[in-house]
């Protein structure tokens, strides 16, 4: 076993050893149990950071593969499975980063019960970084019900108002939605004939035997109504926010950041791909869905008073940006909507951590009983400011380029074209909500209620221990903004290579001959990106020497 | 003459060692009871049945382990059959009963009722459901049957104090004999049409001096007509009678009612073994004799699946009393199970895949039923019968190991992952997918959904703290997990049934291989 794999598997493994140790009560006291909290958090981040700089995709698939046969259903064909891809590795970071920032914050949130409440977070973390790592798609959804049933216990046991009933409404809600995605797994076990449950063996199989396209448009209806009750898909996204209000910080961050990323993750590296037929009568629909995310709850989003539910509806409109791009079936857009993924896991995180700390400086979530903080925590408003303009998309942090690649997506089909006015009406939408609430938050005069509060609570600015958190976060958003080829590469690489097997021109009547990159350009070409493929294949005429 | 040789050849008896052990076992300990004199005993008849029943387990467990080449062959003329199928399921009773007397002795310590016929009717039970599994005649199949629920109808009566006991008793007795009359009446129907070699005429050539009572002959005249009228009126007969012990719709009427009065331990006992020798006998139904009327049966089959498990989930969702609800859910079990038939007819000839399954799912829910089970026993309530949600109000808090246990499982049950519920629903889920029963698939998981509700529900009054109430006037509740005493055994049992769901639920081991 290489240092790598040992640390892919340790990213899995100490945070599930200390949750262990934390429920067996070892060491005692609240001390210990913080110095466990903290190992079991940091391992991931570091695993995460290292692994990202180490992967090396150049001959694009897995890498860091751990595989253990035994270890499974033989009836069913699992196997335990472990490795990153290009899609994954990024993903894989990104939960290492938000995992550390919320282990970070409930360490120090002083919650009841505090043992109880880290090792329940640590569980989460442990499935979170498991989801990433898993090939085997039964594992991969094993440790997803590994991160979500901790979510349960935590809103029922830590949460805000009405906790006991979202509790319940939540288990209810996004059990139907994990039980009609394992129904669709469970399709795919049954109906492809392949060696192995995991997604290489799987396409090996698909590819040596058609699937046919009724099948397939079943099968694909399955999971993307199964996963878009999981990623809040418009008519199926009222729990999101309600979930998210209740739910204690650390929970909401990375339910919010990365838990959610399961289902959009399994429809973009496993559904799409495997199903492409599928995945293509479902697009039309796709895209409309996918816009009552970004207009629809974007409208409800302005609507909102409660800071940390507006933050929450913010958080399921711009899911819909990731189902647009992945309901254009090109590697532009299935790319774009990775890259937002990474970048929306983190900014989300960053604004519910953000509320938070306002909500401890102000008394309450409600914007209206606020005003005029930025005078009083310049510091918090630097940080609020940023998170909002990543939240709208500005250039200089990752979501610009995930949203703007998913539009240059939209753009490349004529028929597409409809859907790119309207879902860039969004961005407006979230520049109203974000501004608004910088503006009604940090600027203007303190309201009454504030004032009030004031003279019992002084407010002050954030302290080291509430910037660390907060910083690590904004700093992996400044990175993946500045230089997003680190990432995008990646991606282009893996996604690049499943999109790019399925010929989408001649699936579809429109052939915009223009605009889809050609396949001889980038078929058997890994390195290119098609970002670059897409200029190759732009009607350019060679310039002659005469 | 030759008929007798054939008897003589065929009584082996050493097959059915372990039943004709525990049926003298049963006795002696009647015995001992009955001629004991000091009221202070060295050792209690619990533990003797304990000891007796464990040993007899690993005893079994051995032989089967040695000896299973010889398996699969008729015995006693045809009358039994022993397979590898039936030995696992009587391991499965064995265990059953083995935990029944756990909870049993805990039980009747704390009632302070009569311990030697309890033990005495639970090792009679085991050994006629025993028989019953390896049954290949109808009338050694009633006969077993009829053991099996007299030493039921007493048990669900045992507390003779309590007057919803009693009710259960005659409800039980009532439904039980009308369930065996409809069975019998299937029964005679089949007999009538099979022990006439007329009524079918030219098809009779060859089956002739065989038993028509035997599942091998009935096989083959079902298969030869199956749109006989009077055939298909007996099959569904029979189906109806032991759809009443599996507890399916619409025969699931009793099932609240009788298992809210039963002690305890009983409850328990017959949500497990009863059902899942109904189970065992239906499969083997189903996959012998009538599946030459597969064609006939799934549809309905398939409606009794649907309407269970619609009917069992949703009236739970209306239960306040933890009993009613955990035999409602019963039910909707009994649906999900039912698909598992479903699957094994529909692989017809290759069956043994969706045989396993529901031999998998079976031990799955024994060890969550008696854990759960296993905990309400402790709960000292004034009316036993009387379970509410608000009993269980921050268990976890007051006792942390019978809150891991219970959570486990209800966990179990509900098919949570990481419990191993939840691996015996995707085996289900699979295996219905393979069979293409796409309409029960649907409804299996819409069950599933519904169920989360209650048990999630009975989770959160667990787990989480309850409301704080506002009122100044504190109503006066007993807490019935005020004097929980230490119990050992009991202790370590429960730990054992809720530790084994959690790692049959992340590593199926050798059932992995089994499949």
């Amino acid at each position: 076993m290489t240092l790598d794999q040992i640390l892919l598997l340790g990213s899995i493994i100490v945070p599930a050893l200390s949750s262990a140790l934390l429920f067996a009560g070892i060491g005692g006291g609240d001390y210990w149990a913080k110095k466990l909290a903290y190992i079991g958090f940091g391992f991931p981040f570091i695993a995460g950071i290292v692994l990202f700089f180490n992967f090396d995709g150049s001959n694009g698939g897995y890498c860091f593969e751990i595989f253990h046969p035994r270890m499974g259903l033989q009836e069913l064909k699992i196997t335990f499975h472990l490795g990153l891809n290009g899609v994954s590795s990024p993903l894989f970071a990104m939960a290492g980063v938000v995992g550390l920032a919320a282990g970070l914050t409930a360490i120090r949130s002083g919650a009841e019960r505090l043992r109880l409440y880290l090792a329940l977070l640590l569980v989460m973390q442990s499935g979170l970084m498991g989801l990433f790592a898993s090939i085997d798609l039964f594992f991969y959804y094993l440790f997803h019900e590994f991160a979500l049933i901790p979510t349960f216990i935590m809103i029922g046991l830590w949460g805000g108002r009405d906790r006991r009933s979202i509790a319940l409404e939540i288990t209810i809600y996004l059990t139907l939605g994990a039980l009609l995605s394992l129904g669709g797994l469970v399709a795919l076990n049954v109906m492809v004939d392949a060696e192995k449950f995991d997604f290489p063996s799987l396409s090996l199989a698909l590819a040596n035997a058609e699937m046919l396209e009724s099948t397939q448009i079943k099968i694909f209806g399955l999971l993307l109504i199964g996963f878009g009750i999981l990623v809040a898909l418009f008519p199926f996204h009222t729990w999101a926010a309600k979930g998210y209000e209740a739910a204690p910080t650390s929970v909401s961050m990375l339910h919010a950041g990365v838990l959610k990323k399961f289902g959009l993750y399994g429809l973009i590296q496993i559904a799409a791909p495997l199903l492409p037929e599928g995945a293509l009568a479902w697009s039309p629909y796709l895209l409309w869905l996918a816009l009552g995310n970004v207009l629809l709850v974007g409208f409800v989003t302005i609507a909102q008073t409660n800071l940390k539910s507006m933050v929450g509806y913010g958080s399921v409109m711009h899911m819909g940006y990731c189902f647009l791009g992945l309901a254009v079936c090109s590697s532009l857009g299935a790319g774009s909507a990775v890259m937002l993924m990474v970048a929306h896991g983190l900014s989300v995180a960053l604004m519910f951590l953000l509320s938070t700390y306002i909500q401890k400086r102000s008394g309450t979530f409600e914007m209206d009983e606020m005003g005029g903080l930025a005078t009083k925590t310049p510091v918090l408003a630097c940080f609020f400011v940023a998170a909002s303009l990543a939240t709208i998309g500005l250039p200089g942090f990752g979501n610009f380029w995930g949203e703007f690649g998913v539009f240059l997506s939209l753009g490349e089909n004529p028929d597409h074209r409809l859907f790119l006015v309207l879902a860039a009406l969004g961005i407006i939408i979230s520049a109203i909500f974000g501004l608004r609430a910088v503006a009604k938050i940090f600027f203007g005069t303190g309201s009454d209620e504030l004032i009030k509060h004031e003279k019992e609570n002084p407010i002050s600015d954030l302290k080291p221990a509430e910037i660390i958190p907060a910083g690590i976060i904004l700093s992996a958003l400044l990175f993946l903004g500045l230089w997003p080829r680190g990432v995008s590469d990646r991606i282009d690489q893996e996604i690049g290579a499943r999109y790019e097997k399925i010929d989408f021109a001649a699936l579809s009547q429109f052939t915009p001959a223009c605009c889809l990159p050609n396949a001889d350009d980038v078929g058997l070409d890994n390195n290119q990106t098609s970002y670059d493929s897409l200029q190759k294949s732009l009607p350019v005429k060679p310039i002659s020497d005469h | 003459m030759e008929h007798y040789l054939n008897f003589s050849n065929t009584n082996i008896w050493s097959e059915i060692w372990p039943e004709l052990a525990l049926a003298l076992a049963a006795i002696v300990l009647l015995g001992i009871d009955l001629f004991r004199k000091s009221d202070k005993p060295i050792v209690s008849i619990g533990s003797l049945a304990i000891v007796f029943q464990a040993g007899l387990l690993i005893f079994h467990l051995f032989d089967y382990l040695a000896w299973h080449h010889t398996f699969d062959r008729e015995t006693f003329s045809g009358m039994l059959h022993q397979g590898i199928q039936g030995d696992v399921m009587r391991t499965f009773f064995l265990l059953s009963s083995l935990l029944v007397s756990v909870l049993g002795h805990q039980y009747l310590k704390n009632k302070k009722l009569r311990t030697g016929e309890f033990h005495h009717l639970t090792m009679l039970a085991t050994a006629g459901l025993m028989l019953l599994v390896q049954s290949n005649h109808f009338i050694m199949l009633f006969v077993a049957l009829e053991t099996v629920a007299v030493c039921f109808y007493t048990l669900v009566a045992y507390n003779r104090e309590s007057a919803k006991s009693l009710e259960a008793g005659i409800k039980y007795l009532i439904f039980g004999a009308l369930s065996s009359s409809l069975l019998l009446f299937g029964i005679v129907l089949l007999y009538g049409v099979a022990g006439n070699p007329e009524a079918w005429g030219a098809n009779y050539i060859g089956f002739e001096g065989q038993d028509p009572l035997g599942f091998q002959y009935l096989g083959n005249l079902l298969e030869a007509n199956p749109d006989h009228l009077l055939l298909r009126a007996g099959v569904v007969l029979i189906i109806a009678g032991i759809a009443f012990k599996i507890g399916a719709a619409p025969f699931q009427i009793w099932v609240p009612d009788v298992y809210h009065g039963s002690p305890m331990p009983i409850t328990a006992f017959l949500a497990v073994s009863s059902k899942a020798a109904g189970f065992f006998v239906l499969l083997n139904l189903v996959n012998g004799p009538f599946l030459g009327m597969s064609e006939f049966l799934m549809p309905l089959l398939g409606f009794v699946a649907t309407f269970t498990i619609f009917f069992g989930n949703l009236a739970a969702c209306t239960q306040r009393n933890i009993k009613r609800m955990l035999g409602l859910s019963g039910v909707a079990h009994a649906g999900y199970l039912l698909v598992a038939i479903m699957a094994s007819m529909q692989f017809a000839g290759d069956s043994d895949r969706a045989v396993w399954v529901l031999f998998f799912y079976l031990f799955i829910y024994l060890l969550a039923s008696f854990a759960v089970f296993g905990v309400m026993t402790v709960a000292r309530l004034n009316d036993e019968t009387e379970h509410e949600f608000s009993h269980y109000e921050d268990l976890a808090k007051k006792h942390p190991w019978l809150g891991f246990v219970l959570v486990s499982g209800i966990g179990s049950l509900a098919g949570i992952p990481p419990f191993a519920g939840f691996v015996a629903k995707l085996l289900l889920i699979s295996i219905a997918y393979e069979a293409q029963l796409y309409f029960s698939l649907a409804a299996m998981v819409i069950g599933v959904v519904i169920s989360i509700f209650y048990y999630f529900g009975w989770m959160r009054e667990i787990t989480f703290h309850p409301k704080p109430s506002f009122s100044d006037e504190e109503e006066e509740k007993e807490d019935p997990w005020l004097n929980v005493p230490r119990m050992g055994l009991f202790k370590f049992c429960m730990l054992a049934l809720a530790v084994s769901s959690i790692v049959l639920g992340i590593w199926q081991g050798p059932f992995g291989d089994a499949f």
